[in-house]
């Protein structure tokens, strides 16, 4: 059988493509990588197509046993990998073979790490997806987290496997840096907040919570004052990234898992271009957020993706 | 043929990726009706351009690729789509009901509810179950339906914290709003009983028990009628 045995399921470790869309109407919440710019670009580099199924490590990685010889990638935060005891770099293509162990430590620099082989990892497509949601088990591998002694089924690899070692280009991995502030734009109850909310949310660092997941991250800092529509609004679609302000003043980043409609204000919604470093944002990291228009986000988006698309990766 | 007034919508871009079609600011089944016939032209449209909608009370969120499309040039999509808005045929009206019993272990807070509403428990569930309510969309989770027609008399403020896992198929109160958890999930939610009805199943199509613009109805049922439908509905599945 084509599969990886899990040894040890690391901190949370779920499947994830590039999500779950055109069912939000039936309150399907899209899901997907939670840094979807790592996810095709470890998928590019063994050799799949960009929106191929991978596992998606949080903090601490998996230890899995490969039953077949393979060819993966491991792409996003930095974290010690081995193949059978021989340390791996990650953002490079490498080959295993049966029977050999891959065992990956905790993330140093960041939150999440791509497991992406070859072929893909072989859950049943669920409305167009093969993306875990976590709240409501739809999805993924038995629609929950990995656990110890699963075995979870890959996609035949051509057989024998394409192995091309590739790796990032230096463009890219320079790119991949990351800033300390998120850009973002108005949000659509903009208008709704007092000027001196605005004023103290571009103006404060505010630090991630420890209550973060993947439905959202929850922001610790100055307290706004609310809207005057006593802090709910009829209830309406939101957007990922969008950051919506409850009524104890707090921010919330809206995450990949979020809910597809919700009643909170939103004073503001990061960038698409910097969605993939949402998900790289430890807790007690600290972050600030700059404010730029419609046009020059969607000019970032252009710039991010044709980065992404002329040379992502070159020969090793 | 009745002429209808005149839709003015505002478009607002909730984000670089969202663009947020705003009907009105209140709750009305004409506004509804926008909501639904924006919601089903969109859906009709075939291309690749829209990712999602996600229909509201008063409005309609569209969620759009940035590597197809661009700001611009969604808003024009849309504001053309508008000017087709007569033409559309809303989904037939269905009427649904949702047999529910309204006892002991099902409804933790319908002592709570009553109380606060200076009512008795049975003066609850009478009044809960003779409105008629319509689906003004689906939201939250999959299959979960934001009724509108509460009477006004049983409305209760949601719960100061909420439950860790409300189960399948609770029927619970906040505030003016009534719903049903079609998947067990955390929730805040006044929870007064509880119908053997599943509302989502992925391996079925549609994989949701109600859609938007239903008209829906509460039925009463006993606690030996409940496991009855269960039943029924297990060995049926």
């Amino acid at each position: 059988m084509n599969a990886l045995r899990v040894i040890s399921p690391g901190y949370l470790t779920t499947v994830q493509d590039l999500g779950r869309f055109g069912y939000a109407h039936l309150g399907i919440s899209a899901a997907g990588a939670a840094d979807p710019l790592s996810l095709r670009l470890g998928n590019l580099l063994a050799g799949n197509p960009e929106n191929t199924a991978a596992l998606e490590m949080t903090l601490l990685g998996i230890e899995v046993e490969f039953e077949v010889e393979a060819v993966i990638a491991l792409a996003g935060a930095y974290m010690e990998a081995a193949v059978g005891g021989q340390t791996i770099p990650l953002w490079r293509t490498e080959k295993i073979k049966p029977g050999q162990v891959l065992k990956c430590g905790a993330t140093l620099n960041g939150v999440r790490t791509y497991l992406c082989v070859q072929g893909g990892i072989d859950v049943p497509r669920i409305f167009g997806s093969a993306s875990t949601h976590l709240m409501t088990g739809l999805g993924g591998f038995e629609g929950r987290p990995l656990r110890s002694g699963d075995l979870v089924p890959l996609k035949a690899p051509p057989s024998p496997v394409r192995f091309r070692p590739l790796q990032l280009d230096p463009k890219v991995s320079a790119y991949l840096k990351p800033q300390d502030a998120l850009r973002v734009t108005s949000g659509p109850q903009a208008d709704s907040f007092a000027r001196e909310a605005q004023e103290i949310f571009y103006s404060s660092s505010y630090e991630i919570s420890q209550e973060s997941d993947r439905m959202g991250l929850r922001l610790k800092g100055p307290e706004l004052p609310g809207t005057d529509a006593s802090g709910e609004i009829l209830t309406e679609g939101v957007s990922l990234g969008a950051v919506q302000i409850t009524h104890l003043g707090a921010p919330i980043i809206l995450f990949v898992d979020h809910q597809t409609t919700g009643g909170y204000p939103k004073l503001a919604n990061v960038v698409s271009s910097d969605m993939h470093t949402v998900g790289q944002r430890r807790p007690r990291d600290i972050v600030s957020f700059e404010k730029v228009s419609l046009a020059r986000a969607y000019e970032l988006h252009r710039e991010q993706e044709s980065l992404i698309h002329e040379h992502p990766v070159g020969s090793a | 043929m009745v002429s209808r007034p005149a839709s003015k919508p505002d478009l607002t871009f909730a984000s670089d990726h969202s663009l947020l079609v705003v009907f009105g600011d209140e709750i009305s089944p004409e506004i509804h009706l926008e909501v639904l016939r924006l919601t089903s032209l969109l859906l009709q449209e075939s291309g690749r351009d829209i990712l999602n909608v996600h229909p509201g009370y008063s409005s309609v969120l569209i969620t759009f690729n940035l590597s197809i499309t661009s700001p611009p040039d969604i808003e024009r999509k849309v504001r053309h789509l508008l000017t087709s808005m007569d033409s559309i045929e809303v989904p037939r009206r269905r009427e649904v009901e949702i047999p529910v019993c309204y006892q002991g272990e099902f409804a933790p807070d319908l002592e709570h509810v009553a109380r606060h509403n200076n009512l008795t428990g049975a003066e609850v569930i009478r009044l809960h179950s003779s409105a008629a309510y319509v689906v003004y969309f689906l939201g939250f989770t999959p299959g979960f339906p934001y009724l509108g027609g509460m009477p006004k008399e049983i409305a209760t403020p949601r719960r100061p914290s909420p439950r860790l896992a409300v189960e399948a198929g609770s029927v619970g109160i906040a505030g003016q709003q009534t719903g049903v958890y079609p998947v067990t999930s955390p929730g805040g939610w006044q929870i007064i009983g509880r119908t053997p009805i599943t509302l989502f199943d992925s391996r079925v199509r549609p994989p949701t028990f109600l859609q938007m613009g239903d008209h829906v109805r509460f039925a009463s049922v006993s606690r030996a009628d409940y496991d009855n439908l269960s039943l029924h509905r297990a060995g049926t599945g």
